[in-house]
């Protein structure tokens, strides 16, 4: 009788344990009658996480494993001075963006995983620089997490400026949810804003908070891997990988808390559950979120003439399915998903370049430019 | 009722799994070994390979019952060690994803070799040493 009475509470536990979920209600289709394709011009490439354009049309990739390439006339060219990058588990050579008057002030910056400071291990690193001969000169530390661990996750990143000129960029909870996220007092979970100099605005959500990491500008992320502004109305999009499931995208607000771990689409890895609850007071909602997990890295919303019936749609890599998908949003609510180019590859990256053409980064291959099928 | 009895052997699996754990006596070096492996898997790999190591279809490899991970012992360390790209052929199934290095150290490296070959039905007596790791080159 005992056993029997033990096994039904184990058999309780464990229905309670293996969360459910509800799957996404939008799904992704196949397209129907794709007008475009993809034209490979960038071969050979391993991980490229960040891709920058230059105004003479050449091109800025970023190699996890730490290498700096410059792409110009069909010539890669293998940038010197790049600062030493601590590659662990998802850490490495970052995102990579120029600032918007690049023309006239040439600053390049760049998100990385550094060792630098107390500590084993390493943290997300911002850096800026300029590139002169092939070489990155006059770099500056504008920002450096802390502390530094040897956990290998969840190290962001990407970087965005906005109409404004404030900088944004990101950094994961690096493996360490239930401490980083939801502290202000602590790095990691988060979205900062900077001034281009890395300087901290003084409109900054907590500048007067006590202990806060005052470059904050909105916390309880997990790991966001694409950002993105908005052409049409110059907010900073975002898109982060949940655990098992519950992968989000969201609009990023002054101060907003986005919720993780405390409130989550997503369960354990293993398949039980880290929260009960879905939504709570002050903290926000995401726009949208993916169960099952795409694994979502890199965003892009269409602005391009190229593509005028993707006006107004958010691009997305799937790292997990090795597609991209295409978004379709009706007052900020996605309404239909497509998978496009399916079966090309981890798709690291995505972004709409100043010549008009949306280029993707796929790893293991390289990057692809969208163009129009003949 | 599938889920039920799934997440009742999931359970029961780990509570076999935690007992054998709490019983490992501290002079056996490869169940050392294997522990801090654990703890390796769950950092650096279970995200791709979940937690009971059966990947994802067409995506990423199994490493449960994986005749590559058995019968390519070097290959094996080696992408773990400086990362695993092109096609490999698992269970039968071809797989052609992008591993990047992970960046662990040689002692690392030995041990969640020494836990993903020792996990969910896989069985390798023979220790994955530091020395055996940092002899396999790129």
């Amino acid at each position: 009788m005992k056993k029997i009475h033990s096994l039904l509470i184990i058999v309780f536990i464990a229905i309670n344990a293996c969360a459910q979920q509800t799957d996404s209600e939008i799904k992704a289709k196949e397209p129907n009658n794709l007008s475009y394709t993809t034209e490979l011009v960038v071969p050979e490439l391993s991980i490229p996480w960040g891709m920058a354009f230059l105004p003479d049309g050449s091109m800025l990739i970023t190699e996890k494993s730490g290498e700096l390439i410059h792409f110009k006339n069909g010539v890669k060219t293998t940038i010197e001075g790049v600062p030493e990058v601590y590659v662990r588990g998802q850490g490495g050579l970052l995102d990579i963006e120029i600032h918007p008057d690049y023309k006239n002030n040439g600053w390049i910056y760049i998100t990385y995983a550094s060792s630098e400071g107390e500590g084993d291990g390493g943290n997300t690193a911002l850096i800026r620089a300029k590139l002169i001969d092939n070489t990155l000169v006059e770099l500056q530390q504008l920002y450096k997490a802390g502390p530094n661990t040897k956990k290998g996750q969840h190290w962001g990143s990407r970087i965005e400026f906005d109409n404004d000129g404030y900088l944004y960029f990101s950094i994961g909870d690096r493996g360490n949810r239930d401490v980083n996220p939801q502290d202000i007092t602590r790095d990691c979970g988060k979205i900062y804003r900077l001034n281009d100099d890395g300087s901290i605005p003084n409109d900054n959500p907590f500048i007067d908070t006590e202990n806060a990491k005052t470059a904050i500008f909105s916390y309880g992320h997990r790991n966001p891997q694409g950002m993105a502004k908005n052409p049409f109305t110059g907010a900073i999009w975002v898109n982060e990988h949940g655990p098992k499931g519950g992968d989000e995208i969201n609009i990023i607000e002054k101060g907003k808390n986005f919720g993780w771990p405390v409130i989550s689409y997503g369960i354990n890895y293993s398949g039980t559950s880290f929260t009960d609850i879905t939504e709570k007071e002050g903290m926000e909602q995401p726009l949208f979120y993916w169960v099952p997990s795409i694994a979502p890295s890199g965003m892009a919303i269409v602005s391009s003439k190229k593509y005028p019936d993707w006006e107004t749609n958010v691009l997305v890599g799937s790292l997990k399915f090795k597609y991209l998908e295409r978004l379709i949003l009706e007052n900020n609510e996605v309404v239909k998903r497509e998978k496009l180019f399916e079966d090309i590859g981890r798709v690291r990256n995505v972004v709409q370049a100043p010549d008009g053409f949306i280029y993707i980064a796929v790893e293991g291959k390289g990057i692809y430019k969208i163009v129009h099928q003949e | 009722m599938k889920l039920i009895t799934n997440c009742f052997l999931a359970l029961a699996t780990l509570f076999i799994f935690h007992s054998k754990t709490n019983s490992y006596t501290s002079q056996d070096p490869l169940k050392e070994s294997i522990e801090r492996g654990r703890e390796i898997y769950t950092d650096f790999c279970m995200s791709c390979h979940l937690p009971n190591g059966e990947g994802v279809e067409n995506v990423y490899p199994p490493l449960a019952k994986s005749d590559y991970l058995i019968k390519n012992h070097e290959a094996s360390i080696r992408g773990i060690k400086y990362g695993q790209q092109g096609e490999i052929v698992v269970n039968g199934k071809t797989y052609n994803s992008n591993m990047a290095a992970l960046g662990l150290s040689d002692d690392e490296v030995a041990d969640v070799m020494n836990y993903i070959t020792n996990s969910w039905g896989n069985k390798n007596d023979k220790i994955v040493t530091i020395e055996e790791v940092s002899k396999v080159k790129k």
